[in-house]
């Protein structure tokens, strides 16, 4: 675990045959470097419950994620509907996924609660009618 | 594979799956909030965010129930993560009382579903 690596997937909103496919790669990259294969699984499902919200409730949005030799940082910002209540939305069990989501296996209000669980560092802002801003960093140094 | 009576429907492996734990459910947040590396997923839902819910939560093998068979997509999707699929006939249910009858267990022994 030396280099740093860095990159930017695009994410579609309602793209459900692409999703899953950021977290997918930068699972590979963590991978490719080295880390170690719990620390990238927790990042793989932090990542992975995010891309989903963006495809579920965005327009569009971007992964970005950012890894050196003391963390991994990744932000996922999405053009949506955004959040009106953000601490709502972090209970376990609220969704407000429709149907149709819950028929993929998805809307059990499992998602943020989640991405907190495994990450060191979880910051959620969002501004209602706009977009979302979900950002998190592991630790590579303690572990 | 013979406690299921399941069919493989990926081509890549040789019949040999090595699996430690057992996890099943139809909520994807829950297999990635609960289930452990190296587990056997069994599921009712077929399609591809199965797979790569899977390939995310480092799942072995999964095992669609009632005979439900995913889509060609999903199966070649599957095969591009190594990630062997099966079918059986039985129900969620009956898939696993007969693993637990033989032995298999979920993470913490408790036998969560
Ligand atoms: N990027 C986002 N844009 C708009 N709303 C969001 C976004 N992410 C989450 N939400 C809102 O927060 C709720 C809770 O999200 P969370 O990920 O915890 O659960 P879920 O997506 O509903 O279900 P699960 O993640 O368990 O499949 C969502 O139902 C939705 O209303
Ligand atoms: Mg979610």
């Amino acid at each position: 675990m030396t280099s740093s690596s860095e990159g930017t997937f695009f994410l579609t909103g309602k793209d459900f045959v692409k999703a899953g496919t950021a977290s997918g790669s930068l699972k590979r990259v963590l991978e490719d470097m080295g880390v170690p294969s719990a620390v990238v699984r927790r990042a793989a499902i932090a990542a992975f419950e995010a891309e989903m919200n963006t495809i579920i409730y965005a327009v569009a949005g971007i992964m970005h994620y950012y890894v050196t030799a003391e963390m991994i940082k990744v932000v996922i910002q999405d053009m949506g509907q955004g959040i009106e209540n953000i601490e709502l939305a972090m209970t376990e069990g609220y969704s407000t996924a429709p149907d149709y989501i819950r028929e993929m296996g998805f809307g059990s209000g499992m998602g943020l609660p989640n991405i907190k669980k495994n990450v060191d560092k979880f910051m959620l802002s969002s501004v209602s009618g706009e977009g979302t801003t979900l950002e998190f960093i592991i630790n590579l140094e303690k572990t | 594979m013979d406690i299921l009576g399941a069919e493989m429907l990926s081509n890549n492996d040789d019949g040999k799956i090595v699996v430690e734990n057992v996890y099943c459910a139809d909520l994807m947040s829950n297999v990635l909030s609960y289930s452990i590396t190296n587990s056997l997923l069994i599921t009712n839902l077929t399609n591809a965010q199965v797979v790569r819910t899977a390939d995310v939560a480092d799942i072995k093998a999964i095992v669609f129930c009632r005979g439900k068979k995913p889509e060609l997509g999903t199966i070649m999707l599957a095969e591009r993560k190594t990630i062997p699929l099966l079918v059986t006939g039985l129900s969620m249910f009956e898939a696993c009382g007969r693993l637990y009858e033989n032995g298999l267990r979920s993470d913490k022994d408790t036998g969560r579903q």
